[in-house]
């Protein structure tokens, strides 16, 4: 029993060694520390110079019979293919003992002992068994006569000794590299540490090896806990599984639309935690209650219906007058015992939202382009990798290799797209013809419906100053937009079907015009909101005077009743107030927000779920084939999805300014259609029909995003730089204009010397040059950019046109290189197995010949399988241990040379047979 | 130790646990094919075989620790191409050819692609990766080809133990 677990130790060590010395190292690692003392192989010791080495032969005879006893303990638990090699060996060493000189010979002899070595195993394995005899000699001569004899071997052989435990270890420590069977590493192994035991068994044990073998398990150790944590992090990103499900189904298109959405909620978690952590919470926690001032009460005229369900619904009544919108906010500059300066803080704010999207847009988008540049270039081998290296052998998980399988076929289907695209050839012109038609069609198109909404816009401003219009007239404009929405795009989609482009860049142009559209749906809502702001503007001036007229009556009348410290009776509710523009303008986003989320909950549910159930269960009852033909399953809408997708963050952006708690809510969305829209994907869409590849980055998305950033980035500071505020809600009243509060701060609570600094750095005599410098440095970085892409362009042609020529060069090559295998076979066939080393150690075709003593050399030619060199089994009978001495008479060889080719006469002909000869003599000489 | 044990779990009748003797005992290709690790693997079959002794499937012990020790992580990429190549090579040539290409493609997509569309996939691997232009793929092809590949040694072509 012991001894089994010593055999599967062993086995087990061999496993693990390897932690392996790819550069050469000599050092094993595990080995020293597992193996308890019972493999004493020293590693990892400097040569230590003769000196040492004297005082290690002068341990050795006793050593040596330790050892001795020791192979023959180990003997038995060795298998039997390598108990017959040592036997074997053991012959040979007792011929190499009876002549001694002719290393010739014995080195053939080695070579038919193991039949499938590589030549420099089989070097080391004949100098190992000739020390082994000399080490044999000298232990018997200690045995006979018990006296050291170190003075036999001179300093030569001491050197050459070094050397050889050296290869030994080398050996042992790159074992496990070599493509063998168990059974022969085993028994490799076991020689070599034999070897090594008996020469080197004194030397490093010192407290070194122990310190290293430590150092080495901590090093794995750490290893493996990366690799552990690698694992950790890749599971703590969110919805990871869920998006490479989608993905392996639906392909990475799909996919990344999702990756998109996942980007998206991080982005508004962040803005959700800056405007919560900054306004809301301090304003609830700090800020005067509800109920304490006009403007945060409800009025008493809507008090009555303030908690209507109908009413909260359109958020009026107390979510109007709640801290999810702008009027709720005092003006009062600190509040709290933290003296938190709440207007200001609101103000920065609403300004970093913008600043924080704007850098994250723009820096992913630049991490987005380092990366397409990165890994772009090297497309050589698409469909070898993807053949060869695309399973992924650590699944073991029945659901994941089905994934798996999907995701293989899908990214097989994605690259032969590409690939039928990138060959296909047609007509050139007609193609230009279509495109240019198409893009015609589809920009009259976006001028008719520009004009339409323009025409409903106008007309819906004469309906709005007519009283008693009907339900159509009033929400005209709403209802043409979204027709307009519904059917543009699958218009725009079949007038693209005309253009032919790969889907890929067929959805870019796809998302452009619908998203050109889309602008103009948002800005005429802008105008309808402008016009609406002014008119509120024009009604707040007059309910100022009111205002100001009562509470001086009340003040007057309070004044003539009683003390002045008594603070104005009149209810807050009573109090008359404005319209407060910036509230409406939030509580439009708001409704805009939480309608577009129903819409597109309500359009997959109705859209994808219950025509998928449609289509799956009255298809058994219907007189056609609903899955194959009309309606089928629905595809999932990438461009559709992404557009709102981008456009419901534009509002979001937009809105957050009026409406603090909109992002909250556009978080919640985003959480929920995560879910749902994975679900509704995974359950009821069918993949495309041609399933593509996304580009790897996707900055086109990144780029609409930045886009209407920019463009919801122009109201809210429009508003915050010329239009005034209200003047009794929200935390700027009592301003000119909202950007004042800045002023103020500066003013009061910096020391003077900063107000003037700010006072000289907004002065446009500084701007001017600021901006024209900035102007320059772009123009400056542009060139140097694009100066840059186009040495990378130059640089990949290079890297292609060598790769081509390597190509030529290599075919030439081996041509070459047959030719001389073929002519050195002829001459000297003992040199054959070193060309094919690898070959004939890979593969063990079970050839009939391997029982002739010339195995090896009918297994290589086997392996070559040119005819020519296994017609010519006749040629190589002569024993080959019997060295072609001679050249070759011509006539051997002459009817196989190549009349055909040109041949380098007289020069290659002196050389090859040269060569052949020169082989056996290296291998034997070194 | 660890290695012993799996191996002997699969067929406790007929696996000694005492070694000494050097039993010679092998285990046939329906039972290793069923562990955990290969199960799902749709190579399993060429992975047993490029690893048994006799090119049958059955695994001897040492066959058995030589695969483990080939698929670990610790195993340099040259071994793991060695094997690769083996493994992919399923008429055992030496090349791997069209038929093996198909062979594999079918496998890797439960033969769920056109006959065109394998065609045209073949085609497209050899185009790649031959180097020297005789319509097959050798192992220095196949090397050099994979060692080019960015994630052979990451993750594919690996056991956890």
């Amino acid at each position: 029993m012991c001894k089994s677990q010593q055999q599967v130790q062993l086995l087990f060590i061999l496993c693990l060694a390897a932690g392996i010395e790819i550069d050469g190292q000599v050092e094993s690692d595990t080995q020293s520390e597992e193996d308890e003392g019972k493999e004493k192989i020293s590693k990892k010791q400097p040569r230590r110079e003769t000196v040492r080495a004297g005082r290690l032969e002068r341990k050795k005879p006793q050593r040596d019979k330790e050892d001795e006893s020791k192979e023959e303990e180990n003997c038995p638990r060795q298998n039997r293919a390598s108990r017959r090699k040592k036997h074997q060996k053991k012959n040979g060493d007792g011929k190499n003992a009876e002549v001694k000189e002719r290393d010739k010979k014995a080195s053939t002899k080695d070579q038919k002992n193991s039949e499938n070595k590589e030549k420099k195993t089989n070097k080391k394995q004949k100098e190992g068994e000739n020390k082994q005899k000399k080490d044999r000699k000298n232990s018997t001569s200690s045995e006979s006569s018990n006296s050291f004899d170190e003075e036999s071997l001179s300093e030569e052989e001491l050197a050459m000794l070094m050397e050889q435990v050296e290869q030994r270890k080398k050996l042992i420590s790159t074992m496990r590299n070599k493509p063998w069977r168990m059974v022969k590493k085993l028994s490799v192994l076991r020689e070599a540490q034999a070897f090594v035991e008996k020469f080197e068994g004194a030397l490093g044990k010192g407290k070194g090896k122990k310190l290293y073998a430590y150092k080495m398990m901590m090093a794995k150790k750490w290893v493996k806990f990366k690799r552990d944590f690698d694992n950790f992090k890749t599971q703590c990103i969110p919805w990871e599984m869920k998006i490479k499900e989608v993905e392996s189904h639906f392909g990475s298109s799909v996919a990344s639309y999702f990756i998109f959405l996942r980007w998206m909620y991080g982005v508004n978690l962040v803005l959700f935690g800056l405007i919560f952590g900054l306004v809301i919470i301090p304003e609830i926690l700090m800020g005067m209650p509800y109920g304490s001032m006009p403007r945060k009460t409800v009025p008493r005229a809507e008090q009555a219906t303030a908690m209507d369900f109908s009413v909260l619904w359109d958020f009026e009544g107390y979510i109007k007058y709640s801290a999810l919108f702008y009027g709720y906010y005092n003006n009062q500059r600190t509040i709290g015992w933290l003296k938190y300066r709440l207007p200001m803080a609101y103000f920065m704010v609403g300004i970093s939202v913008f600043g924080y999207s704007l850098m994250v847009v723009i820096r992913s988008m630049a991490r987005n382009a380092n990366q397409s540049t990165a890994d772009g270039d090297d497309d050589n081998f698409i469909f070898s990798w993807k053949m060869f290296t695309s399973w992924d052998y650590l699944i073991g998980n029945p659901e994941t290799a089905d994934n798996k399988f999907a995701s293989i076929t899908t990214g097989f289907k994605e690259s032969i797209v590409d690939e039928q695209e990138s060959n296909k050839d047609e007509n050139i012109h007609l193609r230009r013809f279509l495109r240019v038609l198409a893009n015609v069609l589809i920009i009259c198109c976006l001028c008719g419906s520009g004009y339409l909404i323009y025409f409903v816009v106008k007309r819906s401003q004469t309906f709005s100053k007519m009283q008693n219009v009907g339900w159509y007239e009033r929400n005209e404009v709403e209802i043409v937009m979204s027709l307009l929405g519904m059917f543009c795009p699958p218009l725009f989609e079949t007038i693209a079907a005309l253009e032919n482009y790969h889907p890929r860049i067929g959805l870019k142009w796809q998302l452009g015009r619908i998203f050109a559209l889309f602008l103009g749906n948002l800005y005429t809502f802008l105008l309808a909101l402008m016009d609406d702001v002014n008119e509120k503007l024009a009604e707040e001036d007059v309910v100022k005077n009111i205002t100001r007229w009562m509470l001086l009556g009340h003040h007057n009348s309070s004044m003539g009743n009683s003390s002045a410290d008594t603070p104005p009776p009149l209810d807050p509710a009573d109090v008359p107030r404005g319209p407060c523009w910036e509230t409406t303008v939030g509580i439009e986003f708001v409704r805009l927000t939480v309608s577009d989320i129903l819409v597109t909950y309500v359009t997959i549910l109705v859209g994808d779920f219950i025509r998928a159930c449609f289509v799956r269960f009255v298809n058994y009852c219907w007189c056609w084939d609903l899955e194959a033909g009309f309606p089928s399953y629905a595809e999932f809408d990438i461009s559709g999805n992404v557009l709102g997708l981008v456009f419901n963050q534009g509002m979001i952006w937009m809105g957050s300014f009026y409406a603090p708690g909109l992002v909250g809510i556009n978080v919640l969305r985003l959480l929920t259609s995560m879910y749902f829209q994975c679900w509704a994907v995974m359950s009821s869409n069918v993949p495309h029909e041609r399933v593509f590849k996304a580009s790897k980055s996707n900055n086109f998305y990144m780029g609409l995003l930045l886009l209407i950033l920019f463009l919801s980035l122009l109201p809210v500071a429009y508003t915050i730089m010329s239009l005034p505020p209200s003047f009794d809600c929200g935390p700027f009243s009592g301003k000119k204009r909202m950007y004042e509060v800045i002023q103020e701060t500066i003013e009061l609570d910096f020391p003077l010397f900063i107000a003037k600094i700010f006072s000289y750095m907004a002065n446009p005599g500084l701007i001017i040059p600021a901006i024209l410098l900035m102007v320059l440095a772009i123009y400056y970085l542009n060139a140097v950019s694009e100066a840059y892409q186009r040495a990378n362009a130059e640089l990949k042609k290079k890297m292609q046109m060598q790769r081509e020529e390597d190509k030529n060069k290599r075919n030439n090559k081996i041509n070459n290189n047959s030719m001389m295998q073929d002519l050195e076979d002829l001459l000297a066939p003992s040199t054959k197995s070193e060309i094919y080393p690898k070959q004939a150690e890979g593969k063990k075709i079970e050839s009939p010949d391997q029982a002739v003593p010339f195995g090896k050399q009918g297994k290589a030619e086997v392996l070559n399988g040119s005819p020519m060199t296994t017609g010519r089994r006749a040629v190589l009978i002569p024993p080959p241990h019997l060295l072609v001495t001679q050249p070759p008479t011509p006539g051997i060889w002459a009817p196989y040379s190549y009349p055909d080719k040109p041949w380098p006469g007289g020069h290659s002909l002196g050389l090859v047979p040269g060569r052949g000869r020169g082989h056996p003599c290296n291998s034997h000489a070194a | 130790m660890e290695l012993h044990g799996r191996y002997h779990e699969m067929a406790p009748n007929v696996v000694p646990m005492d070694y000494t003797k050097d039993p010679d005992v092998k285990l046939p290709m329906q039972l290793i094919i069923n562990m955990p690790e290969l199960k799902e693997n749709p190579f399993k079959e060429r992975i047993v075989e490029s690893f048994s002794e006799d090119g049958e499937g059955s695994l001897s012990f040492n066959d058995f620790v030589d695969m483990f020790s080939v698929l670990s992580e610790m195993a340099p990429r040259e071994l793991k191409a060695i094997y690769a190549f083996k493994i992919y090579d399923f008429n055992t040539d030496n090349f791997i050819c069209k038929a093996d290409l198909e062979k594999t493609l079918n496998k890797l997509t439960r033969e769920e692609l056109t006959a065109e569309e394998i065609t045209l996939v073949c085609e497209k691997v050899i185009e790649e990766a031959d180097m020297d232009g005789d319509g097959k793929l050798g192992f220095a092809d196949f090397e050099n080809m994979i060692s080019k590949a960015p994630d052979f040694l990451s993750f594919s072509f690996m056991f956890h133990i």
